[in-house]
């Protein structure tokens, strides 16, 4: 499997829209996380939700969001955080400097 | 909705009231729901994947994602994708619901 | 924000017999005749299907957190590969990937599913009417700390919530610590202290 990510780099996630089964939510689009571990590779469930066959599977990976990069106002400690499952092709490298937000 | 980009189901972080916490037991047909599902998702069968139980679900509508109950939403997603890859027609399923309320109904009686 | 529709279905039993099936009822019984007789499944399958899932439940994943607060090699097997692990316990985990994620000494995790329900159904059976509900959904990711407030557990302002959101292919479990005051309990006696809300990390396990 060849991945693009590894644990600790900063990704972000595309902000986009398309209709059909999209796994990613709506609340961390746009947003910065830290990659926390790589998952394996699986089958695409967008083209799995239309019969199709998911190949190539694609690398997973769980992303770490603080929250407050994802609520503005979050109260609570802040390392209080959120870990979501995000396929390779919704995640894209974060500059080191940059901060979540869209 | 007043973003067309988001999916009904897509709720993480929206406002919303407080948990209730009351519980019921799963109902036989329930659980045979759940038991199609397993079945029909399975490595052999492949006949309905859970992605496609998933879009079937979402496509319900607003409506009826929350009108209709976890299992009654399961089932007609389930059906949907059966219908749509021809493992039966409407007119097959249509006539044998009415078997089945008309079998019920003979039992009551 | 209502969430009337779920709870006006899911909140009492409905049973099979009482009355006429209902529309979705009727299609299930149909649908599963349909595909019995077109050889898809068996009238056997489907019911040594229900049968497994009314086998696991929260005492499968208690036997599994209580072996790991005793066997300390086991639990570090069971944060590395938690399907493996389970495995080794005899359990059949299914299609399942589980990551279980354990409670520090000022950690906390919680696990939710925003986008359906998706849940360690295979280790511990089908989940609760709130964990599927729109209340628990949509907020425990934004809220977690006012949410696990409404199951009776406050968490401390200086530990840290971790909220795991089950968006794909892999399914959580929280480990809890190991309560003070069990020092020489059997696996038996420690799992009796380990409930389905606490693999799911909205409490605490108590300390007898």
């Amino acid at each position: 499997m060849t991945t693009r990510f590894a644990p600790g780099d900063r990704v972000r996630v595309r902000w986009a829209h398309p209709p059909g089964h999209i796994r990613t939510p709506y609340y961390v689009r746009g947003k910065t996380g830290v990659i926390e571990r790589v998952c394996g590779s699986f089958r695409n469930p967008e083209e799995l939700a239309y019969a199709r066959d998911g190949q190539p599977a694609r690398p997973l990976y769980r992303v770490h969001f603080d929250q407050r990069t994802l609520w503005p106002g979050y109260q609570g400690r802040a390392k209080d955080g959120v870990e979501v499952e995000i396929f390779e092709h919704w995640l894209e490298p974060a500059g080191a400097a940059k901060e979540g937000g869209t | 909705m007043s973003d067309p980009g988001r999916g009904y189901h897509d709720m993480g972080g929206l406002p919303a009231g407080p948990v209730e916490r009351g519980e019921h037991d799963y109902a036989l047909w329930e659980k045979r729901v759940d038991a199609l599902l397993v079945l029909l998702s399975d490595k052999t069968r492949d006949l309905v994947r859970v992605d496609e139980l998933r879009r079937g679900i979402e496509q319900l509508g607003p409506g009826a994602y929350d009108e209709l109950s976890y299992y009654e939403r399961w089932i007609a997603s389930i059906t949907g994708v059966l219908l749509g890859k021809g493992v039966f027609t409407s007119d097959e399923l249509g006539r044998r619901m009415a078997e089945v309320e008309a079998r019920a109904a003979g039992d009551r009686t | 924000m209502s969430d009337t529709g779920q709870h006006s279905h899911d909140h009492t039993p409905r049973p099979d017999q009482d009355g006429p099936p209902s529309y979705y009822q009727a299609m299930e019984t149909a649908v599963r005749e349909l595909l019995i007789e077109r050889g898809v499944v068996t009238a056997e399958e489907v019911r040594a299907a229900v049968e497994a899932m009314d086998a696991r439940g929260p005492a499968q994943g208690a036997r599994v957190v209580a072996r790991a607060w005793s066997d300390p090699a086991f639990k570090a097997r069971l944060l590395k590969d938690g399907s493996a692990a389970c495995a080794e316990l005899g359990i059949d985990m299914g299609p399942t990937h589980l990551v279980v994620v354990e409670n520090g000494e000022k950690l906390h995790n919680v696990i939710v599913c925003t986008l359906c329900s998706c849940y360690p159904r295979f280790l511990i059976g089908l989940p609760p009417d709130w964990y599927k509900a729109r209340a628990y959904r949509s907020r425990v990711v934004r809220e977690p700390r006012a949410v696990l407030g409404e199951f009776g557990t406050e968490i401390p302002d200086d530990w840290e919530v971790r909220v795991h959101d089950s968006t794909a292919d892999m399914r959580y479990m929280v480990l809890p610590r190991r309560p003070e005051g069990t020092e020489g309990w059997s696996e038996a006696q420690l799992a009796g202290l380990v409930t389905r809300d606490c693999m799911i990390g909205v409490t605490l396990p108590k300390a007898p």
